[in-house]
């Protein structure tokens, strides 16, 4: 029904701002609940990001040029004296390397000799951060290489000293690497000196993390050594990871307050290496205890785990 | 008043497709600078200044829809979830628009207060879709909003006197 009272529309202008605003509102909804639940929209994003990538290839042209002239105005006497320094690490390095050579030499021997399973080697993948993500909330960085380098998500990333991060997302050029200092990423972790297995987590909002659920008791020192454990089959064995700062030890608590600082240069390095290659673990026997259970109803009790 | 004299004249000038495509890259472009640290926290949205200015004096060229477009774009740029800037710059872009014959009849220091309470609304949004999927709160991001209303000011006379410039070139 026409209401002749109302003032005529000389221009026809759509809908109005409220219709349009839920309507909107909705399909922002709708996306942030498909993109959050399903992750469906990877192949939208990737198609996005090289509309959006030359925009941010020429934001960070500023600090390139700024990188690229300071590199370009060292003095000479500088890089002699980086040079002469290389030098000598470099053949300290060689001695240590023969003799580590040496050993894994014997080591191999002995797992022959115990008819155990051969370390197995991995190959990493040499890679530079194009920008870190500006995301308060997040610990990201991006990184230069993409699906066309062959980067699959959930590889690892270091740098030349420890873990860096993970692989959570992939464009065709670029990928983005989720730190280990992001809040709630867990890495499985060992104390070197003893062997202590666990978990260490990171911590968001600053340049930490921290081990939870270490009991008041348990044997951990300031400034033991975590590396990982390779349980997971994720993170090879042995890398370093953090290095224990602080340890508050309240008996009020379960659990000890551990804070630990990551030993790779999560916040600084440009370069970073991506593993690959890693061996993939036996799956765990899942069906045999699922088909177990029916049959025998609740009298039997899970099998406790054997560590 | 001398500035909201001019101001009313210029809302009647016309604007040039290109020059508001422009304004919203170098926005997006700006936001995209290495900010790291403290710096990251203090960032303000240009983006949202830019969107906001151009729903305020011209609500018919960019309305809601836009805003929620170049929110997508934010949100692959930012690698946040689809749909977070979408939702934020949708909410901000109805405010301009619901308000916009109010702050063109404002002085910029009157227009400051009004457009504070649409940046909060605005960051309030983000935050709030952050904490629902991830469950935790970063607070130190709502100093953001501060610094966004600060350059209001600086950013709208910066983009008066470069729609003045463009005029006075095509008039001759």
């Amino acid at each position: 029904m026409i209401d002749n009272t109302q003032s005529f529309q000389f221009f026809n202008r759509g809908p109005s701002p409220a219709v349009r605003l839920v309507f909107f509102a909705v399909l922002s909804l709708l996306l942030l609940f498909v993109d959050a639940r399903y992750r469906y929209l990877e192949s939208t994003r990737s198609t996005l990001s090289v509309l959006v990538s030359p925009i941010q290839q020429l934001a960070t042209m500023p600090s390139v040029l700024w990188q690229q002239t300071s590199s370009f105005l060292v003095t000479q006497h500088k890089l002699v004296d980086e040079n002469k320094l290389l030098h000598q690490r470099h053949q300290r390095d060689a001695a240590q390397l023969s003799q580590f050579q040496a050993l894994q030499q014997e080591n191999q021997q002995l797992r022959n000799l115990l008819a155990l399973a051969q370390r197995s080697e991995f190959t990493a993948q040499l890679a530079e951060i194009v920008y870190a993500e500006r995301d308060v909330f997040k610990r990201r960085v991006l990184i230069n290489k993409g699906a066309n380098g062959n980067v699959r998500i959930g590889q690892v990333v270091m740098d030349d000293i420890g873990i860096v991060g993970q692989i959570t997302r992939v464009y065709p050029w670029l990928s983005a690497v989720t730190l280990i200092t992001e809040k709630d990423h867990a890495v499985p972790v060992q104390v070197l000196r003893n062997g202590l297995r666990t978990i260490v987590f990171g911590a968001g909002d600053t340049s930490q993390l921290s081990l939870r659920y270490m009991p008041v008791s348990s044997d951990i020192q300031e400034g033991d050594m975590l590396v990982t454990s390779g349980i997971d089959g994720i993170y090879p064995p042995g890398i370093p990871v953090a290095r224990v700062e602080k340890i508050e030890r309240d008996p009020a608590y379960p659990f000890a307050r551990i804070t630990c600082l990551p030993v790779a240069g999560v916040d600084s390095h440009r370069h970073l290496l991506i593993l690959s290659g890693l061996p993939e673990l036996p799956e765990p026997p899942v069906e045999q205890a699922a088909a177990a259970k029916p049959d025998k109803g609740k009298s039997r009790r899970k099998i406790p785990e054997t560590h | 008043m001398p500035y909201s004299d001019s101001t009313s004249q210029q809302i009647q000038r016309p604007v040039s497709n290109t020059f508001i495509v422009l304004s919203v890259l170098a926005a997006l472009l700006l936001n995209g600078l290495p900010w790291e640290g403290i710096w990251l926290m203090l960032r303000p949205d240009f983006v949202a200044i830019v969107l906001l200015y151009w729903c305020t004096y011209k609500p018919q060229r960019v309305g809601i829809g836009l805003s929620w477009a170049v929110g997508i774009f934010a949100d692959v740029a930012d690698a946040s979830l689809f749909g977070q800037h979408a939702l934020a710059y949708t909410l901000l872009a109805f405010g301009g628009v619901i308000l916009h014959r109010r702050l063109q009849m404002f002085d910029l220091r009157q227009q400051t207060t009004q457009v504070f309470g649409i940046f909060v609304l605005t960051y309030a949004v983000y935050a709030l879709v952050h904490w629902q999927v991830n469950g935790y709160m970063v607070w130190a991001f709502f100093l953001g909003c501060l610094t966004s209303t600060l350059l209001w000011a600086p950013l709208s006379i910066m983009l008066q006197a470069m729609r003045q410039m463009r005029m006075d070139r095509d008039r001759i």
